[in-house]
């Protein structure tokens, strides 16, 4: 029994770390927010030459073949970073849903593809939890047609995996005809998002996923995942940066984290965060090692670490007093970066009723 | 991250399971552990090596070699049976003894408390002196052969039914606060000492106002040499801390509100199927997953001999507030039944859920208080630094 990172785990962590800190410090993260662009190029060519984009991916298929855990390490170090890149849905939803769904000869093309981190895949399923407006999007013959909005990822993406009404899933080129992509502006501007419209679009079923909803239920599950593990390292970072703070900044004669009420808060901070390093640790651990338990560990993971990263977010913001309402400090890419994940795929209580309903508890 | 055990260990608990499959009816049922019946379960345990396990035979225990592992398993089958556990006497002060305590200490007095023989009480706050433990002013001086202890404890939990007390006094009036205090061994009925129960909000009376006048005990019933008290208490203050906000006892409990809320009913729905209720049953099956697998991380380190850091600082604050909160829960969802006590017709679980929910709060403040809990995370996990001292001399 070992409930610990492994040596080569912690070395990633570290390796990953070092590499943001030094390709991707706040600056850098400022000028695709100032500039509005959709990503750090340089950076996410960073992180491919490290392997990233590859990391579920087996080697076969031209990846490093890592596990669930690894990959929330690496979610977890670009919360940590507000890395403006993307991750989420080309480096874990697309190859969780063709490893779970894809023929074989769309195994070939694209995971060796997405490995490569040239070709980037972005992720549009929210209709299948929660549908706003009248967005959704309907096969017929192989085309599509309709909308899906809050596509994760979708800017930057050279093609696009999304779900029909029934919850079978496609790819589609991002250059097919019939095919829009509408910028939606979000709080976040380290991650890019759109509104897909498609209007008989050409697209590729991914036959596994034809009347099974399996493969897309495991696809969102692997992007919750990685949300609650980037709210980690997005939360740790506000968490540090208090402490540092506390510790210099002085108030009536003396460091304010000498007063009660500011270490308290601090205090606070750290024990809600601290278990949650071990909730989704756990979570990410059960994917391969005890599938029955996953769904339900990564329900919990989302939604608890939405819960805690709100609170440490607006808590870490406090502590900084006007400091932290400035653009001056930055603190509020890490606010919004929480704020965002705390809403797509799913918030808390829809989560928490997944939860239950999983469990059987619902009658 | 491995969660599988070794060979050894699997076997160890196929062992204990069957173990407990044979003499699960002699044990004495949970709830209080005096009585001859326990004593002889304890026995019982100790030959089997899951009691006591690494307290010395020469001292009664079972002479094993630690194993964290293995008495993590212990625990576990224990409380999966649903059977009274063994225990190693006290964790507060048989450690100590073990540590700190002559010879003639150790012969004395471990054998009897590990048997479940003798058992003590703490007598450390006072009226001045709860979260200031070191300010205490209950005095001790020599004479003769002698201390000669006056002043007052309170909160002294079980000091009605204890033998002995382990307690703090401060033998040294003019030494700075926390080098003035002795670690005192006095047997309970010694002339001079008066026990007084108090009241507590569930209307039990487990602890007591002990008050000595005058009341001798022989100087060598001292653990360290005079003055070292603080620094001998502190260790039994590690022990105790660790047994506080045990995370496997929150998520025990949650499952009976589960089934409490599968099976209980208002206006004929199951309180399960009142989608308030459910939320919040989901947001605390969270938070006890999560410090489940935290008390996991902080076991890992433990058997590798390696700090395990905040993760185990955060323990007891944590998870005695989860306990408030579990039992805030199953009295919410009972609504009216929630508040039944005493017997009362209609109770559910015989007003259990109150009587924890009041209990854990008192848990919460027992021990080192929430607040304390989050100086001592701030100051010693986070490193910030301490408040300005307003020390007056005692
Ligand atoms: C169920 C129970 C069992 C107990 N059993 C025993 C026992 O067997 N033996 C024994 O010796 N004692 C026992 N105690 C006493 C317990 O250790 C004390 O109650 C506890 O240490 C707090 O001390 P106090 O009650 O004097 O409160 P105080 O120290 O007066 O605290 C009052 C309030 O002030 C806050 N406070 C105090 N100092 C600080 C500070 N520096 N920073 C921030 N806030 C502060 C506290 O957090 C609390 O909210 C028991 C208590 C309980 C509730």
């Amino acid at each position: 029994m070992e409930f610990m990172l492994s040596e080569e785990q912690r070395m990633l962590q570290e390796s990953l770390t070092r590499f943001l800190a030094s390709a991707c410090p706040l600056d850098r993260v400022r000028k695709v927010a100032d500039a509005e662009e959709s990503m750090a190029e340089d950076v996410h060519r960073g992180l491919a030459e490290l392997g990233i984009p590859g990391i579920l991916i087996p080697e076969d298929f031209g990846g490093v073949g890592m596990g669930f855990l690894e990959a929330a390490l690496v979610s977890e170090a670009l919360g940590g970073a507000v890395a403006p890149v993307p991750y989420t849905a080309t480096s874990v939803m697309v190859p969780v849903a063709l490893m779970a769904a894809g023929s074989d000869h769309q195994k070939q093309e694209w995971l060796t593809k997405i490995a490569s981190g040239k070709t980037r895949v972005a992720v549009g399923v929210t209709e299948q939890l929660g549908r706003r407006e009248s967005a959704g999007i309907n096969a017929s013959n192989g085309r599509l047609s309709g909308s899906a909005m809050f596509v994760l990822e979708g800017m930057e993406a050279d093609v696009f995996l999304t779900a029909d009404s029934t919850g079978a899933l496609h790819m589609v080129a991002g250059d097919a005809e019939g095919l829009e992509r509408t910028k939606l502006k979000t709080i976040d501007r380290t991650r890019s998002v759109i509104e897909l419209s498609l209007d008989q679009t050409p697209a590729e079923v991914l036959p596994g996923s034809v009347s099974n909803r399996e493969p897309l239920l495991c696809t969102i599950d692997a992007g919750r995942l990685m949300l609650a593990a980037d709210t980690l390292g997005a939360a740790q970072t506000m968490l540090d940066q208090a402490v540092a703070y506390a510790k210099e900044r002085r108030q009536f004669n003396r460091p304010i984290g000498s007063f009660q009420a500011v270490k308290h808060m601090c205090a606070e901070m750290a024990a809600e965060l601290e278990p949650c390093r071990s909730l989704v640790w756990y979570a990410a651990h059960s994917v391969r090692s005890m599938p029955e338990e996953a769904r339900l560990m990564i329900c919990h993971a989302k939604a608890h670490l939405s819960e805690v990263g709100q609170f440490v977010a607006r808590t870490s913001t406090e502590v900084h007093g006007g400091m932290g309402f400035t653009d001056l400090l930055g603190l509020h890419y890490w606010f919004k970066r929480i704020g965002f994940n705390r809403q797509v795929l799913g918030g808390p209580e829809l989560i928490r009723e997944e939860a239950a309903r999983v469990q059987g508890l619902v009658s | 991250m491995d969660l599988a055990y070794s060979v050894e260990h699997e076997a160890y608990r196929d062992e204990v399971r069957s173990f407990l499959a044979k003499n699960k009816n002699k044990s004495p049922g949970l709830g209080f552990r005096d009585g001859t019946a326990a004593n002889d379960w304890q026995q019982l345990l100790i030959e089997h090596g899951y009691a006591a396990r690494t307290i010395p035979k020469e001292y009664g225990g079972a002479g094993l070699e630690a194993d964290i592992l293995k008495s993590h398993i212990l625990a576990e089958e224990f409380a999966h049976a649903k059977v009274r556990p063994g225990h190693s006497g006290d964790n507060r002060i048989v450690p100590v003894l073990l540590e700190l305590g002559t010879e003639e200490q150790k012969e004395r007095f471990i054998r009897p408390t590990v048997r479940g023989e003798m058992s003590w009480c703490q007598g450390y706050s006072e009226p001045g002196s709860g979260s200031d433990l070191a300010s205490l002013q209950t005095k001790a001086h020599v004479d003769g052969d002698d201390f000669v202890i006056n002043g007052q404890k309170i909160w002294t939990s079980g000091a009605k039914t204890a033998h002995m007390m382990f307690c703090l006094v401060r033998t040294e009036p003019d030494a700075p606060k926390h080098q003035g205090i002795s670690y005192l061994l006095i047997p309970m009925g010694t002339p001079g000492m008066e026990v007084r129960p108090l009241r507590q909000m569930t209307g039990d009376s487990q602890f007591n106002e002990v008050f000595f006048t005058d009341c001798r005990v022989p100087t060598t019933e001292i653990v360290g040499n005079r003055g070292e008290g603080w620094y001998v208490a502190n260790a039994t203050l590690k022990h105790e801390r660790g047994g506080l906000g045990d995370p496997n006892q929150a998520a025990g409990r949650f499952n009976d509100i589960l089934d409490l809320m599968k099976n209980e009913t208002v206006d004929g729905r199951r309180l399960m199927d009142i989608p308030s209720y459910r939320d919040r049953a989901m947001a605390l099956q969270a938070r006890i997953f999560a410090m489940k697998f935290n008390g996991m991380r902080v076991l890992s380190h433990n058997i590798k001999n390696e700090e395990p850091g905040l993760s185990r600082w955060i323990v007891k604050l944590q998870g005695c507030e989860l306990n408030h909160q579990t039992a805030s829960l199953a009295i919410d969802v009972m609504g009216e039944l929630g508040i039944l006590y005493d017997g009362s017709p209609h109770i559910r679980d015989q007003g259990m859920w109150q009587h924890r929910y009041m209990m854990d709060l008192g848990l919460i403040i027992g021990g080192g208080t929430a607040q304390i809990q989050k100086n001592i995370i701030g100051e010693r996990a986070l490193g910030l630094p301490k408040e300005p001292k307003f020390d007056k001399p005692i």
